[in-house]
């Protein structure tokens, strides 16, 4: 685990869908085309690629905090 | 209008009422309709609770209140001493008093403004001097508006604090705190994004108490009386008492005050007892949980509904006769509450909209899937900015598996329904 969680905000995001595009391990789209985060965790092998995918939302609806799943 | 329980309008002599452990607290027995004046008020509760002179008097203070184990009465039942804390550790913070009651079928809260504006003033009032504020609002229910504005005009300014009357936003999620500070500030009734907290960056960015208005009456008691009297009702764990309003088949549908914990089948007697068979009671609220007719042998608190998955919420109780559709009921309610999403997050806005249609067919004998329905419940679930959309789908969900075999009936085009009159109240649709 890299410590890293990933979060959206749902308010800012429009649901273009960039980030499952980009990180297909742990983001998957709901019926309506809106980011689902998988839980657990950001693992370590995939932090570049998460920071990478926070930059390229559109919306800047996409962050990375530090902590747990439940913080 | 739903009126107060008959045993609050009249007949109790108000001499000696504030004995600890005597009801009613909140709505004045024995006193005309109306609100009470300032001087029947002082008359009756005695002088408004002494703001604290120090910041270690104000630290005391806030102790009373967490020993009292008062808790948001707006459903959430948040310690509302944490609340006081985080909030008065902050620069020029404010209270604003929350009497929005966007809940269609509760009158709770409108009740206590129109009866006893000045103890939701003074807890108000009593709350801006534990955390060092010098504004509050209030912001209320378009019905009550002018008495909250009598109210005020009658006391002036209490002390230091200064108070300001906002008419709330008549929506269902207007009343969700973050969304009563847009309100305020904006004129939008949608709940912000968070962080920030609102005790740290509120309503012009600074430090924001929230407090339903039922939740500052009781604190000007415990201000007035302290920690033990308060504690004198209500179980050791939910102590205090709380407002409910009591609707369906009963005889006298009715907002009443009970000690938390009351049996369930007690507190539906204040309204008259039960008007007929009950096949189901809806518990809490709209976003809040149906469950059978063994509920009403458990005592109406948190840990009372806990085994029936369900909780106190904001004191809503509706009895649903057995002549009335419960799926069709939720399916009417389940489409109010998705036209009533702020719009601002696409699984609440698409997601509930996509289950009240899916409810709609299954409650109107059309093909429905129940697969389906229970997929998007879990898509929908904890994916909004506010717990709008999850307090929908715990209601749909509970409802799925109240009338199950209703599911299944009308899967074949069967209803039980035979009452040609909806029992849940919802507002026209209005055009989007």
């Amino acid at each position: 685990m890299s410590g890293l969680v990933l979060r959206v905000d749902p308010i800012a995001c429009d649901g273009r869908g960039l980030c499952a595009e980009a990180l297909p391990e742990l983001i998957t789209l709901d019926d309506w085309g809106f980011p689902v985060i998988q839980p657990g965790g950001v693992p370590a092998a995939l932090a570049g690629e998460a920071r990478e995918t926070v930059r390229i939302c559109p919306k800047l609806a996409l962050r990375l905090d530090r902590g747990t799943d439940h913080g | 209008m739903i009126r107060p329980a008959p045993h609050l309008a009249a007949g109790a002599r108000h001499a000696g009422w504030q004995e600890a452990g005597t009801l009613p607290r909140l709505l004045p027995a024995g006193f005309a309709a109306g609100p009470a004046t300032l001087a029947e008020h002082r008359a009756r509760y005695g002088p408004e609770p002494a703001p604290p002179r120090s910041h270690p008097d104000r630290l005391r203070l806030i102790g009373e209140v967490e020993r009292a184990g008062l808790t948001g009465r707006g459903g959430a039942h948040f310690p509302t001493a944490r609340k006081l804390a985080a909030v008065a550790a902050g620069p020029d913070p404010v209270v604003i008093a929350n009497g929005t009651e966007g809940e269609p079928a509760s009158a709770k809260d409108k009740i206590l403004l129109a009866r006893s504006p000045h103890l939701v003033l003074d807890g108000a009032a009593f709350a801006a001097g534990l955390i060092g504020a010098r504004e509050a609002y209030l912001v209320v229910h378009h019905s009550v508006r002018d008495l909250v504005d009598e109210a005020v005009a009658e006391r002036g300014r209490a002390g230091r604090v200064r108070f300001r009357v906002v008419t709330a936003a008549d929506r269902f999620v207007a009343g969700e705190a973050s969304a009563v500070v847009h309100w305020i500030e904006r004129g939008v009734p949608a709940p912000l994004p968070r962080p920030p907290r609102l005790a740290d960056q509120g309503l012009g960015g600074r430090p924001t108490l929230v407090q339903n208005v039922e939740t500052l009456a009781h604190l000007a008691f415990i201000g007035r009386h302290g920690a033990g009297w308060f504690r004198a009702l209500g179980t050791e764990a939910e102590p205090g008492t709380m407002l409910v309003t009591i609707l369906g088949a009963v005889r006298e549908p009715c907002v009443a005050e009970i000690a938390v914990g009351t049996p369930l089948q007690e507190v539906l007697g204040l309204a008259g007892g039960v008007s007929g068979p009950v096949q189901a009671v809806l518990l809490g609220g709209y976003s809040g949980h149906w469950a059978g007719p063994d509920a009403l042998a458990r005592p109406f608190s948190a840990a009372g509904l806990a085994r029936l998955g369900a909780s106190v919420g904001a004191g809503l109780i509706v009895a649903l006769p057995t002549d009335v559709c419960g799926l069709a009921e939720t399916a009417r309610v389940a489409r109010y509450l998705a036209d009533e999403s702020a719009g601002q997050c696409g699984p609440c806005l698409f997601g509930l909209d996509a289950v009240a249609g899916e409810l709609a067919r299954l409650a109107d004998g059309h093909p429905a899937s129940l697969a389906t329905l229970h997929r998007w419940l879990g898509q929908v679930d904890g994916r909004g900015a506010c717990a709008h959309p999850d307090g929908a789908v715990r209601m749909i969900a509970s409802a799925l598996r109240v009338f199950a075999s209703e599911a299944e009936q009308h899967a074949q085009g069967w209803c039980c329904g035979t009452a040609g009159t909806p029992v849940l109240p919802v507002p026209p649709r209005r055009a989007r």
